[in-house]
C-alpha cells in the first residue's frame, strides 16, 4: 500500500481524529459509551455506513448537481442506515434496545457529512473507501476507550463481566454510580483530550 | 397539568444537551459569543417547533402499524415505520428550507443574523432526536408533541448560551494549554450536566 494510502487510512486514528480533533459525531459518541458492548456496535455500525456511503457518493460525485447535494447525501445514508437498523433488530435485539434513538441519528452524525462533502465528493471509490475505514474505527477507539473506563469504574464489569474481584468490595471498594451518569463521559472525552493534545502539541489552541 | 409537567420536563429533565447530548457539534462550535448562540437557539426552537407536530401527524397517521386504516379498513395490518427515518429527514430538510424562505421574505435583519446556521439545522441531531424521542414515547395528542418540541428547543437554547456566556469569561483564566478550547469545553458541560441532574424528580 502506498504511503498516501496508509495516511488516509490510519491518519484518522489519531493526528485527525474524527471525534477528539475535528470535533464530529460527538452526539452519538458520548450517549452510547456507559457500556462497552452497546458502544462497539455502534462504533462498528457507524464504520460500516460511513465506508459505504463514501463509495457511493464516490461513484455518483461527477452526476450529483452542487445545487441539491445535500439531499442526494442524506438519502443515501438514510438508506443504509435503515438497512443497518433492520440488521440489528433481527440479529442483535437487545443491543438493538440499547442504543434506541441512536441508531437513526447515525443519518445525522456530522461525521457523516464531513467526510462525505471533505473527501468523497472528490475522490475515488477506493481511497474513499478507506478514508471511511479510517475515520470508522478513529471514530470506534474513542468510543471504546471511554466506554471501557465508564463501564470498569461505573459498575466494575467489562462486556457485561465482572473484572472487579469481590475480596476488594468485601474490602470496602464501591462502584462508582457517577460514571454510568450522562455528565462523566462529557468528563471523560475532555480527559483524553488533554491527554491527546499533551502529547501532540501542534494540536494544543492558543 | 400533564402538559404542563411535559414541558417543564422536556427543559430541565430531559434536556436535549446534558441528558442526550443532541446537537452537541454545533453547541461546541457555536457558543463562542452569547450573541450568535442566541440566535442558533432561537432558530433551533423553531424548527423544533414546526418539525416535531408534523412528524407527529406523518407518525400517526401515516407510518405506525395500523396507521392508514382511516384510507381503507383493509390497510390495517400495513406497518411502514421502517420508513419513519427517511421520511423524517425529508420533512426535517424541506421544513428548514420554508423556514428559511420565510425567515428571508419577512424577516431579513434575522436573516441576516443566523446566516449559515439556518440551512446547517438540518443536519443539527437535536432536531431527528426529537422526532425519533417523540415517535418513542407515544404521545396521547398533537398538542403534547408541540410541547415536547418547544421545551426540547428551549432547553437546547438554555445550555448553549448558558456555555456561551461561561466561554465568554474564560478567555480572561489561566487554563492547562492541552486543555484550552475544546476540552475546558466538554469538562464545564459535564460540571453543568452534574447541576441539571439536580433537576430530576421534579413535578408540579
Amino acid at each position: 500500500m502506498s504511503p498516501e494510502r496508509k495516511d488516509i487510512l490510519f491518519g484518522p486514528l489519531s493526528k485527525n481524529n474524527p471525534v477528539i480533533v475535528l470535533v464530529l459525531g460527538i452526539c452519538s459518541a458520548l450517549a452510547v459509551t456507559a457500556q462497552l458492548k452497546p458502544a462497539l456496535v455502534m462504533g462498528v455500525s457507524v464504520t460500516v455506513v460511513v465506508a459505504f456511503s463514501n463509495v457511493i457518493i464516490s461513484l455518483l460525485r461527477n452526476t450529483i448537481p452542487s445545487r441539491i447535494r445535500i439531499i442526494v447525501q442524506l438519502v443515501v445514508v438514510a438508506a443504509l442506515v435503515i438497512i443497518v437498523e433492520q440488521i440489528l433488530k433481527a440479529y442483535a435485539y437487545e443491543v438493538w434496545g440499547q442504543l434506541s434513538v441512536y441508531i437513526g441519528l447515525i443519518i445525522t452524525n456530522c461525521i457523516l457529512m464531513g467526510r462525505l462533502e471533505a473527501f468523497a465528493l472528490g475522490n475515488g471509490p477506493f481511497d474513499s473507501f478507506l478514508d471511511g475505514i479510517g475515520n470508522g474505527l478513529g471514530y470506534t477507539a474513542i468510543l471504546v476507550i471511554v466506554a471501557f473506563f465508564r463501564e470498569l469504574l461505573g459498575s466494575g464489569a467489562l462486556l457485561g463481566f465482572h473484572i472487579i474481584p469481590q475480596s476488594f468490595y468485601d474490602a470496602g471498594y464501591m462502584n462508582n454510580g457517577l460514571m454510568i451518569m450522562p455528565p462523566m463521559a462529557l468528563i471523560v472525552v475532555g480527559c483524553i483530550i488533554w491527554v491527546h493534545r499533551s502529547i501532540n502539541k501542534d494540536l494544543q489552541e492558543k | 397539568m400533564e402538559t404542563f409537567n411535559l414541558f417543564i420536563k422536556s427543559i430541565f429533565v430531559d434536556n436535549m444537551i446534558f441528558a442526550y447530548f443532541l446537537g452537541m457539534c454545533s453547541y461546541l462550535a457555536v457558543s463562542k459569543t452569547v450573541k450568535t448562540s442566541t440566535g442558533l437557539g432561537i432558530a433551533v426552537t423553531f424548527v423544533l417547533l414546526i418539525t416535531v407536530p408534523v412528524n407527529y401527524l406523518l407518525d400517526t397517521y401515516v407510518l405506525r402499524e395500523g396507521a392508514l386504516t382511516w384510507l381503507n379498513e383493509s390497510f390495517a395490518s400495513v406497518d411502514l415505520s421502517f420508513l419513519s427515518f427517511i421520511l423524517f429527514i425529508a420533512i426535517i430538510a424541506s421544513m428548514v428550507q420554508i423556514v428559511e424562505m420565510v425567515v428571508e421574505r419577512y424577516a431579513p435583519a434575522l436573516y441576516a443574523q443566523l446566516g449559515i446556521f439556518l440551512p446547517l439545522i438540518a443536519v443539527n441531531c437535536a432536531i431527528l432526536g426529537a422526532s425519533l424521542f417523540m415517535q418513542q414515547r407515544n404521545f396521547a395528542n398533537v398538542g403534547q408533541a408541540t410541547v415536547y418540541g418547544l421545551g426540547s428547543g428551549l432547553g437546547w437554547m438554555l445550555a448553549i448560551v448558558a456555555l456561551a456566556a461561561v466561554r465568554e469569561h474564560l478567555k480572561y483564566n489561566k487554563i492547562p494549554a492541552p486543555l484550552k478550547g475544546l476540552g475546558i469545553a466538554f469538562i464545564l458541560t459535564g460540571l453543568m450536566g452534574m447541576a441539571f441532574m439536580g433537576f430530576m424528580g421534579i413535578k408540579f
